[in-house]
């Protein structure tokens, strides 16, 4: 019984929590998947030292540090290039030869994180003669990780596996010949930065802000709760022109959504749908 | 097993079975899976460490040989009884109060992703006292503090006979960190779910 008890206050003080969080700073996580930001929470309570979540709440409003750890405790920032390379392969193979029907290609990563998927993105275009008529729209609700997408400037430390994501992906090249090493730093080329904008945007909160012919939003809709992610759905399907493209995570599905209708898959073994005209 | 251990166990309704396994895992679960009836009445969840881009055959793999259906976790499904979930590759696996799956692509844990912990953690927080917890074969320590969980919220742990387990280090590891219940071989895990979950769940 005390269990549960515990679990019950717990429960009304993540509640207060994320309130708290949202009135004072706008930032809206009241619809997440709420175990994983209790995980989260409660890890960050044992990091600081502080005998509640409440207490917590009292240093989120006092404190504007804590507040932005705890804003990057709650952004997922895990990615990488090229990261799950079969799925660049089929977009090389079964999309490119769409978007090359196209005069101009607009493309848009929601919730781009550190930015490894989007060089990835433009280096594959490069590579097909489609990146000069591209422009590519990055987003993420985290200032910090956008910076440093726009820097692009990453641990030399993943760079084997880069590489051989890159040839698993179907790289016409040598992943070498698109950044330059530095001490224990690469840094991407300037080449491939010419057709990205970087722009906050939070899915959770933010509207439509164009009309796209690609959008990749991978491993962001599984933070949410069902409600959330069908808001967002709904930003997803109107931000896409008739016949667009919505990539998702390898194990993310629109299946539970009901936006299921308005998309067909286009391919079985990966997650790419086609918005019905 | 005494038998005033058995009417208490019975007694109670054992909501779900969650199970950790890494090296050797293939062959322990094709001998304790094929234990369980189609009419298991609980949900059986399996965090089976791989490397990251293995596809879901897994699943496919092990259903072959069982009568419980067998398949893969997706995201935001109802966790039902008489099903055995398989982690995916390369997610974390977590289980939400409203007892549907949520995934996270966050951080490894123990090295790993799936991390056991993740989801011994998560749902020992849900199912609490209803809920059997397992740790078998496997060459780290992933699963340790998760099983301490379950047995803190009062379920019931079980960690396969390390003397029996192709790696020792995960089940004694598991030992190590809380008092384990019962310590046996996988044929044994078999029965003693049967005796005490046992069949009869109809599906809908």
């Amino acid at each position: 019984m005390a269990v549960l008890k515990q679990r019950e206050n717990e429960d009304i003080e993540i509640h207060l929590l994320l309130e708290a969080i949202y009135l004072k700073y706008g930032y809206d996580f009241r619809e997440y998947a709420r175990v994983s930001i209790r995980r989260r929470i409660l890890r960050r309570l044992g990091l600081s030292g502080m005998q509640s979540i409440s207490e917590m709440q009292h240093a989120v409003l006092d404190d504007t540090a804590f507040f932005e750890m705890l804003l990057s405790d709650f952004s997922i920032n895990v990615t990488e290039m090229f990261r799950d390379p079969s799925f660049y392969c089929v977009l090389r193979e079964e999309i490119v030869p769409i978007l090359r029907t196209y005069p101009f290609i607009k493309i848009w990563h929601a919730g781009c994180a550190t930015g490894e998927e989007v060089y990835s993105m433009a280096i594959l275009l490069q590579e097909e003669g489609l990146y000069s008529r591209t422009q590519i729209y990055a987003t993420d609700f985290n200032d910090r990780v956008l910076q440093k997408a726009k820097d692009g400037i990453y641990s030399i430390e993943n760079i084997k596996e880069y590489t051989l994501n890159y040839q698993k992906a179907g790289g016409k090249n040598e992943f070498v010949n698109y950044y330059t090493a530095k001490h224990d730093h690469i840094i991407m080329s300037r080449s491939l930065k010419t057709q990205m904008v970087f722009a906050n945007h939070n899915l959770a909160s933010d509207n439509v802000f164009g009309e796209m012919n690609l959008i990749l939003c991978r491993n962001v809709l599984i933070y949410f709760n069902k409600t959330l992610q069908n808001r967002v759905m709904q930003v997803l399907y109107e931000s896409l022109c008739p016949y667009g493209f919505l990539c998702l995570g390898s194990k993310e599905s629109i299946k539970f959504s009901s936006y299921a209708d308005h998309f067909e898959q286009v391919v079985n073994n990966e997650k790419i749908y086609k918005r019905k005209a | 097993m005494k038998k005033s251990t058995n009417a208490r166990l019975k007694s109670l309704a054992y909501e779900a079975v969650v199970i950790g396994v890494s090296s050797g895992g293939i062959d322990a679960l094709n001998i304790l899976l094929p234990c369980l009836p189609a009419d298991f009445a609980a949900a059986v969840i399996v965090v089976q460490h791989r490397h990251s881009d293995s596809g879901n055959l897994l699943a496919q793999v092990l259903q072959e040989r069982c009568q419980i259906v067998v398949k893969e976790a997706e995201e935001k499904e109802p966790i039902t009884p008489g099903i055995v979930y398989i982690s995916p590759a390369n997610y974390h696996l977590l289980i939400e109060a409203d007892r549907t799956f949520a995934f996270c692509v966050s951080e490894k844990v123990n090295y790993a992703r799936p991390a056991i912990d993740i989801l011994f953690e998560t749902a020992a927080d849900v199912y609490q006292n209803n809920l059997i917890g397992i740790i078998l074969t496997g060459a780290n320590h992933d699963g340790s503090q998760g099983l301490k969980k379950i047995k803190q919220h009062g379920g019931l742990t079980i960690v396969q006979d390390p003397t029996t387990a192709e790696a020792e280090i995960m089940p004694k590891a598991a030992m190590a960190a809380t008092v384990v219940d019962y310590i046996l071989p996988l044929q044994e895990i078999g029965l003693l779910l049967n005796h005490i979950v046992g069949g009869k769940y109809e599906r809908a």
